[in-house]
């Protein structure tokens, strides 16, 4: 039986507009729509989980590095249980603990706080290489942006995981092409699988949009490689909304009336097609 | 492991990085769940003859301080005690966004050692010298930071942080030879302070190693027939508020040094407690380090021109009790 992750990622990207209208606040809305997909495959078939005992020792461990991204985290862990309808109801409230950022909470399945980028990949690394001195078979898996890549701790460990060869460790690297004042200057994935490769990396170039290419990459990279893997994902600031699709001025904004009754039309012909 | 005074006198001679390195690799080795880490100064820790014996239990990330912090949290993670060392301003403000997000904010429970903090690198100069690091790292909430007095203090330190569980920076000052203060075992305890020589009506208030320097400064004055009191404070955070009261409230003269700079350091500590409390009746002198970056030169010149050193703290306090 196939997983219809058209289905599940469209429902997770309607949980995001829904919360992220309810707050009435500005969000992170078109760097968390590009690694929707990626989360989607990620937490369906890939990611060892479970909601009832959040902190089963057998997990994998995501930490979401490009933390700003976190309203798609939470609709994934709000359809996968780990949060729920009364808590994700708070998001962007005041006093809430569901913010822009994560916030670790290992009750709901947020693994470490985040916000400042170019750290998670060290934290992630750090437990990475804590499993292999424990001989445990956890898996930790991280989401980058494009843009964090610009942060020199990001390269730290990278060097560092190559090293001391963390197989263990999966980064994705979410090339959306854009950061917070507009393009990037790597223009695609080339330069940045040539980097991650340099550093001693397995790299995985693939379409971050194709549920069967994200998939064959986070499997393959879980059994064949002798090095940490980074996969890097091709993907559109926005992805899901034509109005909002490469258009940086969601990067950080509001969901009015009017754009939430455009995206939910948007969500009904896609349902229908 | 004895603590009698001729083992102090050994340990003096061999340094407190020295001391370090002995008595975390002997911990390490009885206790698997610590982990020994550095950016590229395992040498520097005293670590050299660990790393080579036991090269699995030792993580060097080379020279990438930033990484080290986040790594050293990912790895507390999976139940490890981890010590990391790096020379103080390196650690704290090279990675003190790291510190803060791990360690603070995260509250992950690695131990920070600052090598070489304050004066002590000498004629490496300002880049490598420790002059604000109490300061950043003390304005980041639940971090616990102490600073040792000599070897002894800090082997007793560690023994208590072997099952601590909250995040820390242990700033080290001293170089081989450091002034002993304390030539037996004592009841170390995290956020108390110690009286070395019994109050009086004119006290010291210090920290890390220049304790020893203050100890020795009030035998010499002993000699003169003028006695003072030493409260030595090796927590830094949380403060040892009741005895810092009453010291303050019992002194009419209080000399408060510390190899640091006077913003954010022991002084400040004393000034935020005076203004809390409306303890405005007591003369406070401090001697601390000027807001500049300073000359260079070996350890006791540098403790000499600053007046850290017996005599300097001894001049200061005659100049204030003529």
């Amino acid at each position: 039986m196939s997983v219809n992750y058209t289905e599940l990622s469209s429902k997770i990207r309607k949980q995001m507009i829904q919360s992220a209208f309810d707050c009435g606040h500005p969000a992170h809305i078109g760097g968390a729509l590009s690694i929707v997909d990626i989360l989607t495959v990620l937490y369906e078939s890939v990611l060892k989980h479970d909601y009832t005992n959040p902190m089963w020792p057998e997990r994998d461990i995501f930490i979401l590095s490009k933390g700003h991204t976190v309203l798609a985290h939470l609709a994934v862990l709000h359809m996968y249980r780990f949060i729920d309808d009364e808590t994700l109801a708070t998001f962007q409230t005041n006093g809430s603990k569901l913010i822009a950022h994560p916030i670790k909470n290992l009750d709901i399945g947020i693994e470490s706080s985040n916000g400042s980028l170019g750290q998670g990949i060290s934290y992630a690394s750090g437990m990475a290489l804590g499993f292999k001195m424990r001989n445990r078979a956890n898996r930790v898996f991280t989401v980058l942006g494009d843009g964090e890549c610009n942060e020199g701790s990001v390269w730290e460990a990278a060097q560092f995981a190559a090293e001391n060869k963390l197989n263990n460790l999966t980064a994705i690297i979410d090339v959306n092409g854009m950061r917070n004042d507009g393009e990037t200057a790597y223009h695609g994935t080339k330069q940045l699988a040539d980097m991650w490769r340099s550093f001693g990396w397995k790299v995985i170039a693939i379409d971050g949009h194709d549920y069967d290419q994200i998939l064959g990459a986070l499997k393959d990279s879980s059994e064949t490689s002798s090095c940490p893997v980074a996969v890097v994902a091709k993907t559109t600031k926005g992805k899901g909304f034509t109005f909002m699709e490469g258009n940086n001025d969601w990067h950080h904004n509001r969901i009015t009336e009017l754009t939430y009754q455009k995206c939910i039309a948007e969500l009904e012909v896609t349902s229908e097609v | 492991m004895k603590f009698d005074a001729k083992t102090a006198k050994r340990w003096s001679k061999m340094g407190i990085r020295a001391v370090y390195g002995k008595i975390v690799s002997t911990l390490a080795k009885e206790n698997e769940n610590v982990l020994l880490m550095s950016a590229d100064l395992g040498r520097s820790s005293g670590l050299a003859s660990f790393y080579s014996n036991y090269p699995e239990r030792f993580v060097n990330v080379g020279i990438a301080e930033q990484n080290m912090i986040g790594v050293a949290a990912g790895l507390s993670r999976c139940e490890y005690n981890v010590f990391a060392s790096t020379f103080a301003p390196f650690a704290t403000m090279r990675a003190a966004e790291q510190v803060r997000m791990n360690m603070g904010y995260m509250k992950e429970p690695v131990k920070l050692i600052g090598l070489g903090s304050g004066l002590s690198m000498a004629f490496l100069g300002n880049s490598h010298f420790g002059l604000e690091d109490v300061s950043v790292m003390r304005a980041i909430p639940g971090l616990t930071i102490l600073s040792p007095a000599d070897g002894f203090e800090l082997a007793l330190m560690i023994e208590k942080l072997s099952d601590y569980d909250q995040p820390c920076y242990v700033r080290l000052t001293g170089a081989p030879n450091y002034p002993v203060v304390f030539e037996e075992r004592f009841d170390f305890q995290i956020g108390k302070s110690t009286w070395v020589r019994p109050k009086a009506k004119v006290n010291i208030l210090s920290t890390g190693t220049t304790s020893g320097h203050a100890l020795s400064a009030i035998d010499l004055l002993a000699n003169e027939g003028t006695t003072l009191g030493l409260l030595h404070l090796s927590t830094l955070k949380p403060i040892d508020e009741a005895a810092l009261i009453e010291l303050v409230k019992d002194s009419e003269i209080l000399f408060v040094c510390e190899e640091h700079t006077k913003i954010g350091g022991l002084y400040s500590i004393i000034a935020e407690l005076i203004v809390k409390y409306s303890l405005f009746t007591t003369k406070i002198i401090n001697r601390s380090l000027p807001d500049e970056y300073l000359e260079t030169g070996d350890y006791e010149y540098l403790l000499n021109l600053y007046g850290l050193d017996a005599h300097g703290i001894k001049s200061l306090v005659m100049e204030h009790l003529s």
